[in-house]
């Protein structure tokens, strides 16, 4: 099974209503072979000490070729935990993880390792470049490690940093960037290798607005150039871009649905912006 | 509708079109493009209240306009608007009275209020995101708007979570 991955980022954005439709309100489906990822009865349990938390309890969700999936809930709500499981970082306690047909729930650490530089791009709150590599370096080295040859790893992060506006960067040392800088080159590293997956955990969570702006106007590029998207965010700017947010509450799904646009003319800034009097 | 147009009459007399039309210019596409209809309504009633006057002028190939222009009250009125504090955030909040009194009443569990609320939320907020990307950037105006509407619809969401969190 395997899907065209985007070569790049379309110049033009399209709006997200441009993508093909898909289908609708998560759970399980008939159609599920068509998933990129899917979730049964998924559980992570953590023990320590005595005590156990139960983070994960039981979610079922799927997630289309191509969707940009959101996930939101209250603090503790299990959100971190399901990416983290998802991407293979931690064990699931129980349950099935399903990635383009493949069950993976029971890899090794060693096998997710090399199915997340083959499919998975991971993207995080605080950016965590190796600080004591160049940025061309950060962005490089997935592609190293997946097997391509040093000349295709640098043409692929030469596209991706120009791309996202940071091309003249390639020589900075992470820590010579702001943190919006830094988000991009995390990202470009996240997409290096063309990965069928995009995780992505409160990336915009340390940024401040304008760069927050930068960051969504990214996502919604590669978004619209196919990539897959799954991200935990509190940030409604950035969920309302997806196509579908689930609400994650007590570490189960308390509502998976897409979002649809509320007319202008009904609704929109009008209201919003009403004036008194 | 009132104080906005004492303030544009306060700057030089005008008549119901030219108000319209300065209202659309001063605040941009973010701003509801104001109804003509409402505008008379309005400078009527300011009228009878004493705050603006008004007088035919003539004109040679059209119709006669009304120019309207503030009287001593009605600068007066709109010195007293602007020197008061406004209204901080609203406390009374009608989703919140429902979320109160909807599941008492046995009308509708809290949680798919909750839902169905923040879906229409997020619809709101992918609007205005849309709106922010196709508003001319010098235009800073409609983009504070926007902006101010973003930031209060997250601060509806995160209170949304926090009902969540203690309610469910």
């Amino acid at each position: 099974m395997s899907r065209s991955a985007p070569k790049g980022l379309p110049s033009s954005p399209a709006r997200s209503s441009e993508v093909p439709a898909r289908r609708g309100q998560g759970g399980s489906s008939p159609q599920a072979s068509t998933a990129l990822l899917r979730t049964s009865k998924l559980v992570k349990v953590y023990r320590a000490e005595g005590v156990t938390v139960e983070a994960v309890r039981g979610v079922d969700i799927e997630l289309a070729i191509g969707e940009f999936v959101a996930i939101m809930g209250p603090s503790g709500s299990g959100k971190s935990t399901l990416l983290h499981v998802l991407g293979g970082l931690e064990p699931a306690t129980s349950g099935e993880i399903w990635l383009r047909g493949q069950r993976v729930d029971r890899l090794s650490m060693a096998a997710w390792a090399v199915l997340r530089r083959q499919h998975i791009g991971f993207v995080f709150q605080f950016f965590n470049l190796l600080s004591n590599m160049t940025v061309a370096d950060n962005v490089e080295l997935p592609a190293l490690l997946a097997g391509a040859t040093p000349r295709q790893a640098r043409k692929r992060r030469e596209e991706l940093l120009t791309e996202l506006g940071i091309a003249d960067r390639a020589g900075a040392a992470p820590a010579r960037l702001s943190g919006g800088e830094q988000q991009r080159v995390a990202l470009a590293r996240a997409l290096a290798n063309e990965p069928s997956l995009l995780l992505a955990d409160e990336p915009t969570g340390n940024l401040d607005s304008s760069n927050t702006r930068d960051v969504l106007r990214l996502l919604r590029r590669a978004h619209a150039g196919g990539q897959s998207i799954l991200m935990v965010t509190h940030d409604a700017r950035v969920a309302s871009l997806a196509d579908r947010v689930i609400n994650l509450f007590d570490g189960m799904v308390a509502d998976d649905a897409k979002i649809v646009p509320i007319p202008r003319t009904m609704n929109g800034v009008g209201n919003v912006l009403e004036l008194r009097g | 509708m009132r104080q906005p147009l004492l303030a544009l009459l306060a700057k030089e007399p005008a008549h119901g079109y030219e108000l319209k039309l300065a209202l659309e210019q001063t605040f941009g596409q973010a701003y509801p493009s104001p109804n003509i209809g409402q505008i008379y309504v309005t400078l009527k009633r300011l009228e009878q209240d004493g705050l603006v006057r008004s007088e035919d002028v003539e004109q040679t190939t059209r119709p006669n306009k009304r120019v309207y222009e503030l009287t001593p009250a009605g600068r007066e009125a709109l010195r007293a608007w602007v020197g008061e504090p406004s209204d901080g955030p609203r406390v009374r909040d009608e989703f919140f009275i429902k979320l109160i009194l909807a599941p008492m009443a046995g009308l509708a569990d809290r949680m798919e209020l909750m839902n169905s609320q923040r879906r229409h939320y997020l619809g709101i907020m992918r609007n205005l995101i849309e709106l922010q990307a196709d508003t001319d950037p010098a235009d800073t105006t409609g983009r504070l708007l926007i902006e101010g509407a973003v930031l209060h619809l997250q601060a509806d969401l995160d209170w949304l979570e926090r009902c969540q969190e203690e309610l469910v």
